[in-house]
């Protein structure tokens, strides 16, 4: 169970991250907020609830791996990454600028902490199987944290790689899908269809949970629950909003590749002031 | 001692001897390790290898995520299928965050013989050469394959390593062979044409440059150009410069390849004409592998043709 205290400052973090999102990608005048922000309650519960990470020692031995699958999703990551310390939330100015840590996809080599390279979709799951195997190989207790988009299930590699998790028991991998219906060229359902997302990793063997992406508690449910299950991997099907947290952005398409403009920005920052967090439950 | 042996099968011997010496070396293969002979090491040390079934792209990203954790990892299935299916995991998964990822391919060039055009790789070289961070390597024997695995095992980052499906005469001696990255060996020295050759056709062109001071007193140098990315580029532009005149030989395309590598050293040091025998940008077809080398002029007669051709150009 989550309690009120931690349930106030997850949300306020949460907040905190959103704000980050829509100023970073207002800054760099391009970016994914949309995606992001669809993610944000629940990068800001694995990384400051759930996993087991140091900013101090970001490569300590017994850490969590976390894997942006959908690397788009970049300021999401960044921000959680330097509201936690691991580096100044300064830098997130720096966000798709020459010669910045902040590459528009997350680049393992230019921050402790980034444990994988991403943005190519489809190529994470992949490679958290790899490291999942790595771990169980060396008989370590680190869990790996992935998250993928829906749209990013249209790639055959994603289901190549479900089928290895469930075939070497990779019951250290969760991977989170964070279900906000819109991909770039228009909604999921009319461009490639791919529901039932549950069934389709259920059929492949893994163990399938369903919650809303943007409750907290539901998230604390589903991570609980998938640390109890042995012999197969874990999918938190996570329904989410695109845009989450600003009213005017929430399940518009055009927020997937593109920042807001200076009066969009103004406005979205005060709404996220004023809400200090979204958590629907 | 041998005369003649296999790339794969000193590639096996090679995993064996890392897996008893290093516990974080793994291998993985996709669904092809009896021809790949990684099934030996498999046997060996079932823990540490995983097959990715029929599946190259998820083969290249868990060879990535293993990297991640720390461990040395063997990434192998025939070159068609290990460089053309999942180039771009390759790119994106392994170059770009210069995973400690070795691809080792079987089963390349038109060697393959009978199985056809869908199965030689004829472009693996280009492909790989044209990634940053990734590093090329052809043996031109089974001794220098063996010497080759478990030097890159030792070496941090990305490497492809090139081999073949059938047993070629040995070029090398296993008592005094050191493989160095970067560096060619001349093998025979000459003063009237150099022939850069790698993989099978190293031995063809020692035998080429007998037949050019037999038959026409020409004196050929013969250099095994294994390291194809890095490039010799010191020894390139002293073959030029000592020799006037260069004959690439590569069972592959030449349109990328190695010698096309080599050119792109001696156009910016020391220019001369140069000449590149390889396959002339087709596809291959089915075929004993001796018929199909005839086909396509790699042979030594082949070799003799285009160095008494460059020579006219001097």
């Amino acid at each position: 169970m989550i309690d009120e205290i931690q349930l106030e400052k997850l949300q306020s973090v949460a907040g905190k991250i959103r704000k980050h999102i829509v100023e970073m990608t207002h800054a760099a005048k391009s970016g994914h907020p949309g995606g992001s922000m669809s993610m944000a309650d629940i990068i800001t519960h694995l990384y400051f609830k759930w996993m087991n990470i140091d900013p101090k020692q970001p490569k300590k031995e017994d850490r969590d791996i976390f894997v942006l699958c959908k690397g788009h999703a970049a300021p999401a990551l960044y921000s959680a990454m330097a509201v936690r310390g691991f580096f100044p939330e300064e830098e997130l100015k720096t966000l798709r600028q020459v010669g910045s840590r902040l590459q528009g996809h997350p680049d393992k080599n230019a921050i402790p902490g980034i444990e994988m390279s991403t943005g190519s979709l489809g190529q994470g799951l992949s490679a958290s199987v790899g490291m999942s195997l790595a771990l169980k190989l060396d008989k370590k207790p680190n869990r790996v944290y992935a998250v993928l988009g829906d749209g990013e299930l249209q790639e055959g590699q994603v289901w190549e790689a479900a089928m290895s998790a469930a075939h070497y028991k990779c019951d250290n991998l969760c991977a989170f899908i964070d279900n906000n219906k819109l991909q770039i060229d228009g909604a999921i359902e009319d461009i490639m269809g791919i529901d039932p997302i549950a069934d389709k990793f259920r059929a492949f063997g893994w163990e399938v949970f369903e919650i809303d992406g943007h409750c907290f508690q539901d998230i604390d449910d589903a991570l609980v629950k998938a640390d109890s299950i042995k012999g197969k991997p874990v999918a938190i099907v996570a329904d989410t909003v695109k845009g989450k947290g600003v009213s005017f952005m929430e399940g518009q398409l055009c927020f997937h590749g593109a920042p807001c403009n200076d009066d969009q920005k103004v406005e979205a920052c005060s709404e996220l002031d004023k809400i200090n967090g979204v958590c629907g439950c | 001692m041998l005369e003649s042996a296999a790339t794969r099968d000193h590639y096996a011997k090679a995993l064996i001897a890392l897996g008893e010496t290093n516990k974080d070396v793994v291998v993985l293969d996709a669904d092809l390790s009896c021809s790949t002979r990684t099934a030996k090491f498999a046997a060996k040390f079932p823990d540490r290898f995983f097959n990715a079934g029929i599946a190259e792209q998820n083969l290249i990203g868990m060879a990535a995520g293993l990297a991640c954790m720390g461990k040395t990892v063997f990434a192998s299935s025939f070159s068609m299928f290990v460089t053309g299916r999942p180039w771009e995991q390759i790119r994106n998964s392994i170059c770009y965050p210069r995973l400690n990822v070795k691809i080792c391919a079987t089963h390349a060039g038109i060697t393959v013989g009978e199985d056809g055009a869908s199965h030689q790789a004829l472009e693996d070289i280009t492909l790989m050469r044209v990634l940053p961070n990734m590093k090329v390597l052809v043996p031109a024997d089974a001794i220098e394959a063996e010497t080759m695995v478990k030097y890159v095992a030792d070496q941090p980052g990305p490497y492809y390593v090139r081999m073949s499906r059938g047993a070629t005469p040995l070029v090398f001696d296993v008592e005094n062979f050191k493989f160095e990255l970067g560096k060619n060996n001349v093998l025979r020295e000459g003063l009237d044409v150099a022939i850069m050759a790698c993989g099978i056709m190293v031995k063809l062109s020692l035998d080429a440059a007998e037949v050019l001071k037999k038959d026409h007193n020409i004196n050929a140098a013969v250099v095994n150009v294994s390291s194809i990315k890095p490039m010799d580029e010191d020894n390139v532009c002293a073959m030029a410069k000592k020799t006037g005149a260069i004959v690439t030989a590569e069972e592959h395309t030449v349109v990328g390849g190695m010698g096309s590598a080599v050119a792109e050293v001696v156009i910016k040091t020391c220019p001369v004409p140069m000449e590149m025998l390889g396959v002339e940008g087709v596809f291959g077809e089915s075929g004993k592998p001796n018929e199909l080398l005839e086909k396509h002029n790699l042979t030594v007669d082949g070799i003799v043709n285009k160095a008494l051709a460059v020579i006219s150009r001097k």
